[in-house]
């Protein structure tokens, strides 16, 4: 692989990448300028992210898809304040917050962006109800506000009549729909989450996927990192990651289903 | 589409739009309306072929219909087919000779061609996800064939980011 050849032909959509795309509107929810992530090993640098411009508008869906490696997770990371960036400016909502302090940044999530991984991290020794409330509770929604968030987000999950149970009471896909409600609870501007679907069987990535889109529809703004074509197939725009760079980004929009497997069960030729 | 209209026949006979009705009933909105004439011109070369036996029933209020039953040769042909395993499916042979020969030629970088193609069949699942809820709960062929497509195509986009590891 040639680094040099990648980057030569990055470079002409690097002009439709601008962080701010179209001038009189609204600044984006979330944008990032030159980000990159270096990640001193033992064995030398590694640059996990090499000048990422990306842009995410109010109630956007963006995916980030790109092979193992390609930094998209990282990238994730970064933008979430998990991970310091090494280089570049990350904007949420107007503020330039990529050098806060970790507890600064601690507030900012608490209160504006939710986030969902592979691995549930659920408070195992906390009902799902608790695990759900508590999130609203920390975002700042007061006693009454936080319990009526709860109730909504396990009714419309299908889940009230787990509320009691304990988290490892439930099957793997409840609990990703429980953490999804915990993401949402505090009402967060923006949902960030890396393989919401990583491990799950195929009802139950159907279930957390009709979820996201029912609160992208709702006006949640989803920054989704994710292998899973069909969960990338419903963002508005997919980003493609490759080498810690960007290569492509596009809006996603539905195709005529002549091309398929499907179309080709038989031979429309007789 | 040969066999498939045979196996319809082989539980019982036909005319060409109830075959029509049964694939479409069968298979759901992922397949492609199998267009009628297309049937019935497959009728006419089983038929010439001793495949299937047409007999023309008389009906009053409107034209005449070809009812068609399976012959011995017909349900020989479909036993047979049933034994046989099926082809692997096959890698999609037009893109792959694109991204081998086109940078080649000169005519085209794979990195354009790689973000095309991926955008392609983004768009195809997007038609597919929505066709799978949309697909009736008790359709379980019909369900099965998008979810079947939807796999494929995982694994074509799979196989996409392959390419681009390997060639850019």
């Amino acid at each position: 692989m040639t680094r040099a050849r990648v980057v030569s032909l990055r470079r002409p959509s690097a002009q439709l990448l601008q962080p701010e795309p179209e001038a009189g509107r609204e600044p984006p929810l979330l944008c990032s300028v030159g980000l990159t992530k270096v990640f001193r090993t033992a064995g030398g640098a590694v640059h996990a992210v090499r000048g990422v411009d990306l842009w995410v508008r109010r109630g956007e869906f963006v995916a980030i898809m790109g092979p193992s490696g390609s930094g998209k997770s990282t990238l994730l990371h970064v933008l979430g304040g998990l991970e310091p960036a090494t280089s570049g400016e990350i904007w949420l909502d107007g503020q330039r917050v990529d050098g806060l302090t970790q507890a600064k940044w601690a507030i900012l999530r608490r209160r504006h962006i939710g986030f969902v991984f592979q691995f549930f991290n659920l408070v195992s020794s906390m009902s799902v109800a608790d695990n759900v409330e508590v999130a609203a509770l920390v975002g700042g929604a007061s006693r009454r506000e936080a319990r009526v968030r709860r109730e909504a987000l396990l009714a419309d999950l299908g889940l009230t009549a787990k509320a009691q149970a304990a988290p490892s009471q439930l099957s793997g896909g409840e609990q990703q729909r429980v953490a999804v409600a915990r993401a949402l609870a505090h009402r967060p501007s923006l949902l960030l989450t890396d393989e919401p679907t990583g491990n799950l069987d195929s009802a139950n990535t159907s279930a957390v996927l009709r979820l996201l889109r029912r609160s992208h529809a709702q006006g949640q703004a989803i920054l989704l990192v994710t292998h899973d074509a069909r969960a990338a197939s419903m963002a508005d725009r997919v980003i493609s990651l490759f080498d810690g760079m960007i290569v492509d980004d596009a809006a996603v929009r539905p195709a005529p289903l002549r091309d398929t497997a499907a179309s080709s069960v038989f031979d429309l030729q007789g | 589409m040969r066999l498939p209209l045979l196996a319809l026949l082989a539980k019982e006979p036909a005319h060409g739009y109830e075959l029509k009705a049964k694939l479409e009933q069968t298979f759901g909105d992922a397949y492609p309306s199998p267009n009628i004439g297309q049937i019935y011109l497959t009728l006419q070369r089983l038929e010439r072929a001793g495949l299937v036996r047409g007999q023309d029933v008389i009906q009053a209020d409107r034209p005449n219909k070809r009812v068609y039953e399976l012959t011995a040769a017909g349900r020989e042909a479909v036993a047979t087919w049933a034994e046989e395993p099926s082809d692997e499916p096959r890698i999609r042979d037009d893109f792959f000779m694109k991204l081998a020969l086109g940078p080649m030629a000169g005519v085209v970088d794979p990195l354009t061609l790689i973000n095309r193609q991926r955008r392609h069949y983004l768009g195809l699942m997007r038609s597919l996800s929505l066709l799978a809820e949309q697909a009736p709960e008790n359709n379980k062929i019909g369900r099965l064939l998008i979810e079947g497509a939807i796999l494929h195509l995982q694994a074509d986009l799979d196989w996409l980011e392959r390419c681009q590891e390997e060639l850019l």
